[in-house]
Formats: C-alpha cells, structure tokens, sequence
C-alpha cells in the first residue's frame, strides 16, 4: 500500500517537487525518530543507573552517563540483596523462575499443539464448543479463579511449590497454545493427513511424521510467547507462593520495596535489568515470532 | 475376530477425543468450575478460609459500601479511558507514520515494541525511579535551569493514577501499533490508487478511506487493550503499590488485598464476580462475532 502512495505522488505542486519531499519526509521522521528515544529511555535510564556507584546516584543526574561504572550493584543484586530476610540476591529466584518456566512451556506447547491438530483434522461433533470454551479461557481475568485455586493447590499438596505454579500456568496456557495451533493447522490442507491416513498411518503416527515437520514455526511462536508470559508472570507467583519458592518477578518487587536505609536505586535497576533480559533476549533473537503471537488475539488484524 | 476389529476400529474413531478430554477435562475445571467456586463464596460470610453457609448479597453490600472500592471503579474509568485513547491513538499514528515506506522500519517497529516483552514489574520499577521527584526528572529539569517546574504525580493522591497511564501507554501502545500496521498491510492498493486518481490528498484518503477500513483491527486493540487494562495489576502494585493511601487502587488490586491481606474473602470474591463479569461483558461478544464472521467466512 506505501508503494502505491509513493509511487501516485501529485506532481503538480505549488513547490519544487524535491523539497516537497523533504519536508514531508521530515515530518515522517521527526516524530518516529523522537517516540523511538522516548521508547528507548526508561531502558537507557535502567542501564546507566545500574552503572553507577551510589553516591553519584544521589549526586548527578538519573538519566546522564556514568562517571565511574562500577558492577557492584549488579553483583549486589544477583547475589546479595536482601529479599524479606534473607539476603541471597536473585540468583535463588533466578533458579525457581527457569524451574518453572521450562516444564510449563514444554508441556503447554506439545498439549497445545495436540489439541490444534485434533480440533482441525479429527473434528468431531462438539469440536467448536470445546474450542470456543478453550477460547474464553484466554481472556480469563485471573482474580476471578485465585481462591479456589489456592485452595485445590493445597489439596493437591502443591501450596507453595514450583510444581504447583507450572500446573497453574499450564492449565491456563493451554488455552494460548491451542488456539495458536488451531489457526495454525486450519490453514494446512487436509489432503495431507487424508493422504497419511490411506498409506495406513493412525493418529499418532500422522501427528509425528506429517503434522509436526510443517508445525516448526508455530512451535517457536508458541514457545516464545508462553516463556514470556510466565517469565513476567507476578500474580500467580505472588498469589501462590512465598519465601524460598517465589518465582523473579516477585522477589523482584520484593527487592525494590525494601523501605529501610538509604534506597539503593542503582541495585533496584540492576535487578530490574536481570528479570528483563531473559525475554529481551527472546524478543531480539526472535521478535518476529513474538509479534505473530502477540496478534494472535486479534483474529482478524 | 470381527467384534474384536470393530472394537478396535471404535477405539480408533474415539481417540481424539479420548486425547483431548483431559485438557478439556482441566480447562471445565480450572476455569468453569472455579468461577462458579468463586461465586459461591462470594454469597456466603466467608472471612479468612472459605465457610460455606448463605450469607445472601451481604458481601455485595459490604463491597459497595467499601470506599476503596468506590476509588477502585473510579480508577478503572480514569486509567481505561485514557490508556484506551491515549494506546489507541499513540499507535495509529505510529503504523500510518510507519507505513510510508521508511528506512530502518524494521528497527523501529522493534522499538516501540520492545516494552511488550518485559514484565509489568520492570517497567514499573523503571518508571518509579524515572518519575520519582528527588531523583528523577523533575530534578533533572530543576537543575536544567527552570527551578520551578514539579512532576510529583506519583507522591500526590490526586495525581498518582496518571502516572499509571504513562508506564501502561509507554508499555501497551507499541502492541496497538503492531495490530494497526498489519491492517494497514492487508489494504487493496486499488481502493487507494483510485481514490488517488479522482484527485485525492494524502490525509483525505487517510481520514475518509484508510481508517475506516481499518475497523476490525480497531475493534481488536480495543477489546484487547480494554482486556489488559481490567487485569492490570502487576503495573500497579510496582509503581505505586496501590498508594499513596489507597489512591491508586483498581479492582484488580482490591480484590487481592482482600483476599490475601485484610481477610475479608467474601468481598474479594465479590469483586472478583464483578470483574468478571466487567470482562464478560466486552469479551463474550467480540469472540462471539469472530467465531461467527471466520466460520461464514
């Protein structure tokens, strides 16, 4: 569309047709190039604050760089920090939060992509219901099921635990993971399993050998956005957990909420940074797929 | 030999099925089950561990007679309305911007996109130390030379839900931008050219043609962001932590704090109903019509 506008610019203007188009280039650019600095600042201001030593903090200005660039705030957060009373820093929670999060995308991701694959080529009746009923899980305000959640997982014997918090998050992932694959498989041909199904190949083996080869960037769509999702997850691990067994997010929050003594910005914005920079990562390795999950949502775009 | 085949045959046909009850199995329980759990409670007199007697609407009484909760509504409309228009307008003008055939377009879609990848804990820890006024721009503006100038929204009562719209808009705008650009990408070029044709400018096609074909994708960010805007919870409790006082309370946070901090678990169900069916309202409707349009269509 950009194409066609470019391409269909009137040439009978009042100004000379060059500097038309400068100045209105400047106005493109002008404005995208100022959001992307204000989109960029807060991780600027993170990055430079978790740079400095205290009292320059206290001293200079929060946005400008740092004379003397130091990483004790960021070994003070990963390690040292004080969360509730104990002061083992980050890396504890660092742990639980990769403990959860690989177990729940795993299993969310390969339920979900069954789930897709039967709902597209095994329909059966009542197939629509289960997906629309799987849908509106998606938009589940979480409040909504907290206690009685709290309450199965003591049941359960899970309180507390990271096992439990990779329950929860599976169970409420599926919904993401099988819509992606839903929408996903509806657009392969069924003549492909039909095919599969007349060489003698049972459900199973067409979902290995057929479904799956052709599903690979669905699968990273997937991954990608359940591993954001229950990265920053902070609800579940605050509703669900305490001390020793809370996920980043929350001893994060713990962290940064400590009251006592001079507040120590440069290692808030330390342990800020490590919390973003596993999804960062994902999102610079692999925005693409990010963004196609994100738009999921919207069905129609 | 023949019953045995057919048995297996049978099997074969209810396989799916019998694959896919457990999931469904979960969701009927861990979604449908528990929302009618947590409208239970919300009927009975239940305080600290759920009592299962009927306590009729007294809970719901209690809830509206609640002035936090009343802030908590209040707060909803102001931070809905305002990160809905601000995230809304914010990101169509950086697609149609984005969709001039600009240079580094793939760089700078990446940076109004980057914040959607980061927890609403980070970005509230960021914005807190951004917006502090000891430390943060406001002094950095004081010491610029203009002494006079205040920006102490996040420490004034009246002021502080705005800082909420700030940290929400910086964060969610970008997601808006990414659903209005590929709108934006599945337009017919023709509609265009012809307009162009009969002698059309830029912004009267953009005004008369473009946005208004753009109305699903409106729709989606609308829904989509009034759905992230209902749930917010983590953005608040980071920034301001429900403060100062209780001035920047939302539903989301109420129903928490009544839950797990002030023992009052009926009216946190309560309120956890109202949410619900807040987010009923507007979602069931939108699947609704989507579900409907893609099997038409």
């Amino acid at each position: 569309m950009a194409n066609a506008l470019a391409q269909h610019k009137p040439i009978d203007e009042a100004l000379p047709r060059k500097t038309r188009i400068r100045f209105g280039r400047l106005l493109i650019y002008g404005p995208l190039c100022a959001m992307a600095a204000l989109y960029l600042m807060p991780l600027w201001v993170m990055v430079v604050t978790s740079l400095k030593p205290l009292d320059e903090i206290y001293s200079g200005s929060f946005i400008g760089l740092p004379q003397t660039i130091t990483l004790d705030a960021w070994r003070a957060a990963w390690s040292e920090a004080c969360i509730g009373t104990e002061c083992t820093g980050l890396k504890p929670y660092f742990a639980n939060s990769l403990l959860m999060v690989i177990p729940a995308v795993v299993l969310s991701t390969g339920i979900g992509a069954i789930n897709g694959y039967i709902l597209t080529k095994w329909r059966f009746p009542g197939a629509n219901l289960v997906f629309g009923l799987l849908l509106f899980g998606c938009f589940l305000p979480y409040q909504a099921i907290l206690i009685p959640m709290a309450r199965t997982l003591g049941l359960l014997g899970l309180a507390g635990s990271i096992p439990g918090l990779v329950f929860v998050h599976v169970a409420y992932g599926i919904c993401f993971t099988t819509l992606f694959f839903r929408n996903f498989f509806v657009s392969l041909p069924d003549e492909l399993t039909k095919a599969a199904m007349v060489d003698g190949a049972g459900f199973f083996r067409i979902f290995w050998s057929v479904i799956l080869p052709t599903s690979i960037p669905i699968i990273v769509v997937s991954c990608i956005w359940q591993f954001t999702q229950i990265w920053n997850d902070f609800l579940f691990g605050v509703s669900f957990t305490s001390g020793g067994n809370s996920p980043m997010t929350v001893a994060l929050n713990n962290i940064v909420n400590v009251t006592t003594g001079r507040k120590q910005y440069n290692v808030d914005m330390a342990a800020a940074m490590i919390a973003a920079i596993p999804t960062l990562l994902v999102y610079i390795v692999a925005g693409r797929y990010f963004v196609r999950g994100l738009t999921a949502g919207a069905v129609k775009g | 030999m023949n019953a045995a085949k057919s048995f297996s045959s049978r099997l074969a046909g209810w396989l799916p099925r019998i694959v896919v009850a457990p999931s469904l199995l979960v969701v009927i329980v861990t979604v449908y089950l528990f929302i009618l759990w947590t409208g239970v409670i919300s009927f009975t007199s239940s305080r600290f561990v759920p009592v299962y007697d009927f306590a009729g609407l007294e809970q719901y009484v209690r809830l509206w007679a609640t002035p936090r909760w009343h802030t908590a509504v209040a707060n909803l409309f102001i931070f809905s309305a305002l990160f809905l228009f601000l995230s809304t307008g914010i990101g169509l003008l950086m697609a149609i911007l984005l969709d001039q055939n600009i240079r580094a377009e793939g760089f700078l879609r990446a940076v109004y996109l980057y914040p959607m990848a980061l927890s609403f804990i980070v970005t509230g820890t960021a914005w807190k130390w951004i917006m502090n006024p000891g430390l943060g721009i406001q002094k950095v503006i004081n010491e610029l030379g203009w002494t006079s100038f205040t920006f102490d929204w996040i420490t004034d009562p009246n002021m502080a839900i705005y800082t909420v719209v700030i940290a929400g808009v910086w964060q969610s705008s970008g997601f808006a931008m990414a659903i209005f650009l590929a709108g934006l990408r599945g337009i017919d070029n023709s509609v265009i050219k012809a307009a162009q044709i009969e002698g059309a400018g830029l912004p009267l096609i953009y005004r008369q043609i473009i946005i208004p074909m753009l109305r699903p994708a409106m729709l989606s960010v609308i829904v989509l962001l009034s759905y992230i805007a209902i749930k917010s919870f983590d953005l608040v409790l980071a920034l301001t932590n429900a403060g100062p006082g209780s001035a920047t309370e939302l539903p989301s946070t109420f129903m928490f704090s009544a839950t797990f901090r002030r023992n009052q678990m009926g009216v946190g169900a309560a309120s956890a109903v109202m949410m619900l069916m807040t987010v009923a309202a507007i979602i069931v409707p939108y699947l609704y019509s989507e579900l409907r349009e893609r099997n038409n269509g």
